[in-house]
């Protein structure tokens, strides 16, 4: 079962948590916290499975995580997960990310945190698994963001494409997560 | 613009979140936070009614303030509301809003309860998923009291759309897992087992992981899944990389369901039918093939995925632990991993040989990577990794490599991470325990560990050694001149100092007579570190000083000196001035007599499991080891807590320290009448006179455990399953006979025309000596004209962790049926030990195989057709049917495996000689398998009758 989903930053900031087990908000922000200690501590090219903080469980349970350009993505999980399994699903999450959003960032994370949430939604429920195949995805979630825009277009009477990719405040797009999986650390300030 | 310019047109929550971003501090960004959650309180408390978008643009807000780490306590009631909107960004908002912050305990689980029957009765597929994943995600006891009989019929419904069911699927294990007393499966089962075979695989997908779970519970119910699995997992692996269309991830055939459908297969022993275990065998090796073709993209991806195959293949394998061949490919496979360049295929391949060295097939191919896993220990970069390498070396530790494991895992420890200390430390001192041939070793191999990492010893690893040293007067002059030395050391940890003290206290006396390390140079030593160390290991410095007195009377006075300064006796911890007073006291006024009675060398301990291996259980967390085993652990520790490491000092005193005891001299009877006492032989090296042995207390405990009455004690009837372990020799020569908790009994044998030589192999699993080892090999009745037995002597001493063998020699006069007894003796501790069994003498061993050609063979058939020569059996399989198995067995018969023979291809016909002094019995044997019944039956003709009939009763229990 996965225990618990945790996106942050570079620098620990979360960009979306997600658990499955019950924990008091407290618990929850300390299990995030003492997660990115010991994620964000581990080298490049290491691997990517780590025995859990005592919060959520010690050795029990495994981290399993991928580091793409600011974002790294933590699957917590208990020991019926096959660890290359997970390593696959957070791929697939990435990617289908990557195709709802058009090339997401971090800011896309930041700015679309519901979205995000559905899209997880389709893949994953109560701690398991609900479906693996992207394209059947992120066919659900278009159908929903079809849905929200007639339901939007409705209401302000305005229409735009069916995107919700986010530009910079520069204008300029910025680099994927995907573009930048194996990128060197860089800072971005949120 | 900024970046608000987006589709879905939330302005306000952009701008906010835009403006928390820019805040240049934690204090700016509080407040910003605080001034939106007021503007939020005030529009939800204001009187003009929000519309569903305001309301969700707040809710989302909210959701992000909570996301950043800040507490909402308002808002929920709006959540619920927008439930019941028609909108579905309405709906979906509050539901989303729910399932992160409304935990199961909350007051409105009602009204949301409401929302949810709505929607699951609203037959809009997408409205019935929100509803579905909200019970999923609250899964509250309410919610399952309410949906728990609903969500079945969902998920077996013919109309139910797929993302449907599968949704009810996850939410079912959901409630199922909160709440299994309301989720009664009953009429279900078989429909949701058949899921398996749904046409859309996310239907597998999900459905499998609520399958998994309940066969877990209920194994029996669900046992259909088995073949359904074997065959869902064929038709995958082998499709070609196509075939699955979106369900093939980078060129892999839906490696996610592969892997749950290996991990459902875990659940279950090998399939009886065989053939559904043929199609797994063949899925099974075909996953290996796959993983030595070459990939068929260079993209992680792929060798990720699949990798996750084989794997869960692999753990399969060693999860059935009855293939040998499937095993060493396994095993070879890991090997091969072990090298590999990517860090997450060392890390993998290191934790599953960790299950494969356990199995007794591939022990012995794990340790041939000894090198490599060595190796990844001293050089990964990584910790994850090197631990999972450290767990293996624990693993695959035995005998012929305890040495120059536990010597690499020292090493490490100078350099190992401190997160791992603790447990290498624990796995350290056990192995040193468990394989120490010579004591010597262990006791330099703890001392070094305490050396290396005196702060990462645990209580109960220097309480260990102190108990071995104890139990073991082979090794104790060894240990008092070891921590003399380690002592030297300037700077020498404080757990050193307690063993040092410990162990000069009770055995300073056998180094004395070196000048360099006399009983004043042992005092000083000792006392030069006194005032470096704790409370406690003072205490039991001075409990070593006072025995110190009785050991070497020159040190009496030096030692008075220490005990009267103002220091000790006018210390202000209690208790080291209680022991000060108390033990100045009694140096004076006890005659050296009461003297040395009062301090006494301690008695050995009782053997029982290492409390050092409680503790590795403990520390493995809770699901490794069950409760009685802890609180075992538990009780053990605290008993060497008060009985080891204080009665360092001497039991009378302790206990008069402890509070209000009465005089001395009541407690030392209470001591004499202890039964621990009076039940320890007299040790070797006890200097001491026995003042109380006139008064007759402990002459008792003597007599009652003096060895000449027990060695005349009858034998022991054989052992209730002696004839199960003979049976299992009928078919091989050499293995394991026995085995408990102290002895292991191998053997060895072999045999030619009517004679036969057997070894025996005693081995002594526990630590301390067997004495008076003793064996005889009877033949009961009618055996003994048929069957000579001539046992060669054995040794009677069994030192602890040894072994010793012996020879028996067997001739075959005539035809037996009964298996001659093998009776051992021994005292273990004070106890005797009295155990029978059946030797594996059975009377096929004196076959010599025949081989002839089909018409020869069904001549000699017709030859014996009297009815009584003829002896048959129908039986039920209670192994499984294959094919290689059954004809392994029949070669270790003894006879020849006639192939050609029978017009049938699956029979199988066997012919030999049975060889006695007395005459020949030609045999010939005719195994007939029905695999769809799972039945045998057995014929066996030969010319003698009893023959016949004894060969049959044997055979029958073999397949």
């Amino acid at each position: 079962m996965i225990k618990a989903i945790l996106i942050f930053n570079n620098h620990g900031k979360p960009r979306l948590s997600k658990f499955y087990e019950h924990y008091t908000e407290d618990t929850e922000q300390q299990i995030i916290r003492e997660t990115f200690h010991l994620v964000s501590k581990r080298d490049e090219n290491v691997c990517n499975f780590l025995e859990g903080g005592l919060l959520i469980g010690g050795s029990d349970n495994k981290l399993i995580y991928r580091h793409y350009a600011t974002l790294y993505f933590v699957f917590c999980v208990d020991s019926s997960e096959s660890e290359l399994g997970i390593l696959d699903l957070i791929q697939v999450f990435v990617e289908t990310l990557d195709k709802c959003f058009e090339n997401v960032c971090e800011l896309d994370l930041i700015f679309h945190m519901d979205k995000v949430h559905n899209i997880l939604a389709e893949m994953v429920m109560g701690g398991m698994v609900l479906e693996t195949n992207m394209s059947e995805i992120i066919t659900q979630a278009e159908a929903q963001s079809k849905m929200e825009k007639s339901e939007i277009c409705a209401f302000l009477s305005l229409c735009r494409p069916l995107s919700f990719s986010v530009p910079d405040r520069t204008g300029r797009r910025r680099p994927g997560l995907l573009e930048l999986q194996h990128a060197p650390y860089r800072p971005s300030r949120t | 613009m900024p970046a608000v310019s987006k589709g879905d047109g939330m302005r306000g929550l952009a701008v906010f979140i835009s403006d928390i971003r820019n805040c240049k501090s934690k204090e700016a960004e509080i407040k910003r936070i605080n001034k939106e959650l007021a503007n939020i309180r005030s529009k939800f408390k204001g009187d003009k009614a929000l519309d569903g978008y305001s309301k969700k643009k707040y809710v989302c807000k909210l959701l992000f303030i909570f996301l950043l780490g800040h507490d909402i306590d308002f808002g929920h009631m709006e959540a619920v509301n927008l439930l019941s909107s028609n909108k579905y960004t309405e709906k979906q908002i509050g539901y989303l809003f729910i399932s992160v912050l409304v935990n199961s305990n909350s007051e409105l689980i009602r009204l949301i309860n409401n929302a949810i029957k709505n929607d699951l009765s609203s037959r809009n597929p997408t409205f019935m998923c929100l509803a579905l994943h909200c019970i999923a995600n609250v899964g509250s006891r309410e919610m399952a009291e309410a949906f728990a009989g609903e969500i079945p019929r969902i998920l077996v419904a013919g109309d139910t759309m797929d993302s449907v069911k599968q949704s009810a699927a996850l939410c079912l294990l959901r409630l199922y897992k909160t709440s299994p007393d309301l989720v009664l499966m009953g009429e279900w089962t078989s429909r949701v087992v058949h899921l398996l075979n749904d046409q859309h695989m996310g239907v597998v997908t999900a459905a499998i992981s609520l399958i998994t779970c309940l066969s877990q519970k209920n194994p029996d119910e669900f046992k259909t899944c088995v073949s359904l699995a074997v065959s869902r997992l064929s038709r995958i692996v082998s499709s070609a990389s196509t075939d699955l269309q979106d369900y093939t991830y980078y060129f892999v055939p839906a490696p996610w369901l592969s892997c749950k459908l290996l991990r459902l297969l875990q659940c279950y022993p090998p399939p009886e039918d065989g053939a559904v275990k043929g199609r797994l065998v063949e899925c099974l090796e075909t996953i290996l093939n796959k993983a030595q073709e070459p990939p068929k993209s260079k993209k992680v991806q792929h060798s990720n995925a699949k990798n996750a195959i084989l794997f869960e293949a692999i753990s399969l394998i060693i999860h059935y632990d009855s293939e040998p061949n499937l095993l060493v490919r396994a095993c070879n496979q890991l090997g091969q991993f072990l090298q590999h360049r990517e860090t997450n295929l060392r890390y993998l391949a290191l934790e599953s040989m960790c299950t494969l060295a356990s199995s007794e097939f591939s022990h012995e191919a794990v340790k041939t990577h000894i090198e490599t896993v060595i190796n990844a220990l001293k050089t990964e970069r990584d910790v994850s990794v090197r631990q999972r390498a450290a767990d293996l070396l624990y693993a695959m530790c035995d005998r012929s490599n305890a040495k120059q494991i536990v010597a690499e895992m020292l090493s490490y420890l100078e350099t190992a991470d401190y997160s791992i200390r603790e447990e290498m430390v624990l796995k350290v001192a056990i192995l040193a325990e468990k394989y120490a041939v010579d004591y010597s070793w262990y006791v330099d191999t703890i001392l070094n560990l305490i050396r290396i990492a005196g702060d990462y010893v645990s209580e109960e690893v220097w309480y260990r050694v102190i108990q071995i040293v104890i139990n073991r007067d082979d090794v104790q002059g060894y240990a008092a001149k070891t921590v003399f030395e380690a002592l030297q050391a300037p700077a020498c940890h404080e757990n050193m100092v307690k063993v040092g003290g410990y162990i000069l206290g009770e055995f300073g006396n056998l180094i004395a007579g070196d000048p360099r390390s006399s009983p004043l140079v042992q005092f000083n030593l000792l006392h030069s570190k006194f005032h470096l160390c704790s409370v406690p290991t003072r205490a039991l410095l001075l409990s070593a000083y006072i025995k110190f007195i009785n050991l070497f009377p020159e040190t009496k006075s030096t030692i008075q000196e220490v005990l009267r300064s103002d220091s000790q006796i006018r210390n202000s911890d209690v208790e080291l001035q209680q022991r000060a007073v108390e033990y100045l006291k009694l140096s004076s006024i006890a005659s050296t007599d009461v003297l040395a009675t009062v301090l006494e060398e301690m008695p050995p301990f009782p053997e029982r499991e290492s409390s050092i291996l409680a503790k590795l259980k403990k520390k493995k967390g809770p699901g490794a080891v069950s409760v009685n085993e802890l609180e075992e652990g538990k009780r053990e520790g605290g008993e060497l807590n008060g009985g080891g490491g204080e009665r360092g000092g001497d039991n009378s005193t302790i206990a008069a320290s402890n509070a209000s005891t009465p005089s001395p001299s009541a407690d030392l009877l209470g001591l004499r009448t202890g039964p621990q006492v009076s039940a320890a032989p007299p040790s070797a090296g006890s200097l001491l006179v026995d003042v109380f042995s006139e008064a007759g207390v402990n002459d008792d405990g003597f007599l009652s455990s003096a060895p000449p009455s027990a060695v005349s004690e009858d034998a022991a009837p054989p052992l209730p399953e002696s004839n199960e372990l003979l049976n299992k020799f009928v078919c091989k020569n050499n293995g394991v006979l026995f085995e408990n908790q102290l002895l292991q009994i191998g053997i060895k044998s072999e045999y030619r025309q009517n004679l036969g030589r057997m070894y025996l192999f005693y081995g002594n699993k526990t630590s301390v000596q067997f004495v008076t080892f003793t064996t005889t090999v009877s033949c009961p009745g009618e055996l003994h004209p048929q069957l000579n037995v001539q046992a060669k002597p054995v040794e009677p001493l069994i030192e602890g962790g040894a072994q010793v063998q012996q020879v028996i020699n067997i001739e075959c006069l005539g035809d037996f049926c009964e298996a001659p007894l093998l009776n051992i003796k021994f005292r273990y501790g004070g106890a005797l030990q009295n155990l029978s069994l059946k030797l594996p003498v059975t009377i096929n061993k004196f076959f010599q195989p025949t081989e002839m050609a089909s018409h020869d063979f069904f001549q000699r058939w017709k030859q014996l057709s009297q009815p009584q020569q003829e002896a048959q059996k129908i039986f039920k399989a209670s192994h499984a049917m294959d094919t290689e198995v059954i004809k392994a067995k029949l070669l270790g018969l003894g006879m020849a495996l006639l192939e050609n023979v029978d017009p049938n291809p699956e029979n199988f016909v066997c012919a030999g000689v049975i060889q006695t002094k007395a005459q020949q019995v030609g045999s010939l044997l005719r195994l007939e398998p029905n695999a769809q019944a799972q039945m045998y039956r057995l014929t066996l003709r030969s010319s003698k009758d009893t023959v016949s009939k004894r060969l049959c009763e044997l055979l029958a229990e073999q397949f």
